[in-house]
């Protein structure tokens, strides 16, 4: 329990002391918060679907968690090539307890880069329901979970602190895109739609969605028993490769 | 007699290439023990065994009564290791480097918090606690990483090239501090090194290894008379030959390489 407690604290530490990632990570969504948000609010509006910042801010968060998620992943890489990886691999200490340790880190961290963007969209104009809040947290965390375990399955397989960008970026830019992040998932042409169903992505941010906007494609219900069977998934997924790598 | 470690017929393959071939050797309990090489003859890959980072092919290690290979968390609380690259967290202070490793290792804090504070007294960085490793010279970190590596009282402590690319002053002062806490908490100590000199001055006994073959050991003394030597360096050399194994050492590289890729 303890080194679990010891690796979290870690990584958060190692989080308020790198200003310079924190403020960088908010860019990318920021830009398309603001980007979409006022761009597209007037057509939105017009098509007869309301308030586009109110449906947009929560896919913005479900981004703003998934990419830090992933992106934890990269601190695998760089304690190979810096070393310190050995340093917990030769302890006492289980594989698994050790990954768990740092997935939920990475999982914190990620839920904090999310809390505020969800502040800067307050300052843009979203009104969310503040009785959602605990169930949209719990989405977001589950959220993390279940990426920051994706980006540790992939990193136990890589050394190359470039590649993982690469990868990262093939792999989620079209989780993304077919969330329904930025644009209602229903009335979407039928493939399109099946993919977006078959997106995982779409479910967490449904979730958040449905539990700060009040709207969503599915029940919320559903929403977090295809969540929690993704993050244990690859909970499960993560701590196998994790356990694989070889000093 | 005690042996700290016991090492029997162990090899190691990868692949078609045999980097470990079929060693055997003990090391007394408070022995301070050099093991010596040419590049790339299988000494990091012995440490990785004896330290339960790499599973033998063949052959079985004792460490400390244990059996590395199935009782693996016992025989890491009982050992403390110096990693020949370093280990520790740039972003992090000297403290909490110490104390993140305490708790890793399972150490009580009414244990751990007087131990940091003697250990970094010793290695003389109590001063700097609070700064930031990547604040660090070369030699701060290594002396920090030998602290670390006490901090559990281990009762062996493998060093893997423990003053490669340090100035003689912070090499003495390492050698310095590893033959007190030898004598004073009976510590058992296992190092390589390429400073022949450095073996002679410090080791009770060295073994050397070629090829992944054990090809001769004993005390300094034995080796250099064994050899006619006046030193220990010439000693090796007549052991291992004067030949850079260009060949040899280009097919360990890359395997090294390999390894590093598909394995890290």
């Amino acid at each position: 329990m303890k080194t679990i407690y010891i690796l979290w604290l870690r990584q958060l530490k190692k989080y308020f002391r790198s200003k310079q990632r924190m403020f960088a990570s908010l860019a990318q969504p920021l830009l398309f918060l603001f980007a979409f948000g006022y761009g597209f609010g007037s057509v939105f509006a017009k098509a007869g679907d309301g308030n586009y910042i109110t449906f947009l801010a929560p896919g913005i968060i479900a981004m703003t968690v998934m990419f830090t998620s992933v992106f934890s992943g990269i601190e695998i890489i760089s304690d190979k090539q810096f070393g310190f990886l050995k340093e917990t691999l030769v302890a006492p200490v289980s594989r698994f307890n050790i990954m768990l340790g740092r997935t939920l880190g990475g999982a914190t961290v990620a839920c904090i880069q999310g809390v505020i963007i969800f502040l800067i969209t307050l300052v843009a104009g979203f009104h969310p329901a503040v009785s959602g809040l605990y169930m949209a947290f719990v989405f977001m965390f589950m959220l993390a979970l279940f990426f920051t375990a994706f980006g540790t399955a992939i990193a136990s397989k890589l050394d190359d602190m470039q590649g993982f960008p690469l990868i990262i970026n093939f792999l989620v830019m079209p989780l993304f895109f077919l969330s329904g992040a930025l644009f209602p998932v229903t009335g979407l042409p039928k493939v399109f739609g099946m993919l977006v169903r078959l997106n995982p992505l779409s479910y967490a941010v449904d979730g958040i969605r449905g539990s700060l906007s009040g709207v969503h494609a599915f029940s919320l219900s559903f929403d977090f028993v295809i969540l929690a069977v993704f993050a244990f998934l690859f909970l499960y997924i993560g701590a196998e490769l994790f356990k694989r790598i070889q000093a | 007699m005690t042996y700290s470690i016991e090492v029997k017929n162990v090899s190691k393959k990868f692949d078609d290439f045999v980097a470990v071939d079929n060693i055997s050797f003990t090391v007394t309990e408070g022995e301070i023990f050099a093991f010596l090489g040419p590049n790339g003859a299988g000494k990091t890959t012995s440490i990785k065994m004896l330290t339960t980072l790499l599973e033998p092919t063949s052959g079985s290690v004792i460490l400390n009564g244990f059996n590395v290979a199935l009782e693996s968390d016992q025989t890491r609380k009982s050992f403390g290791i110096v990693f020949q690259d370093p280990s520790l967290d740039n972003d992090l202070t000297a403290y909490e480097n110490m104390e993140f490793h305490a708790v890793l290792y399972g150490v009580p804090s009414s244990v751990y918090k007087p131990r940091i504070v003697e250990l970094l007294n010793l290695v003389e960085l109590w001063d700097r606690k609070d700064d930031l490793v990547k604040d660090f010279s070369g030699g701060m970190k290594r002396r920090l990483e030998i602290a670390r590596g006490l901090l559990h009282h281990p009762r062996v402590l493998f060093l893997d090239e423990p003053t490669l690319g340090l100035d003689p002053q912070t090499r003495n002062k390492i050698w310095e501090y590893i033959s007190n806490l030898n004598k004073k908490e009976h510590l058992t100590v296992f190092f390589t090194t390429h400073y022949m000199e450095e073996a002679d001055r410090v080791a009770q006994r060295v073994a050397i290894i070629d090829h992944g073959k054990i090809i001769a050991s004993g005390t300094p003394i034995q080796l250099k008379e064994k050899t006619k030597s006046a030193t220990l360096e010439d000693a090796f050399l007549a052991l291992t030959g004067t030949d850079i194994r260009a060949d040899n050492s280009a097919s360990m590289d890359g395997m090294r390489i390999r390894n590093k890729l598909w394995n890290k």
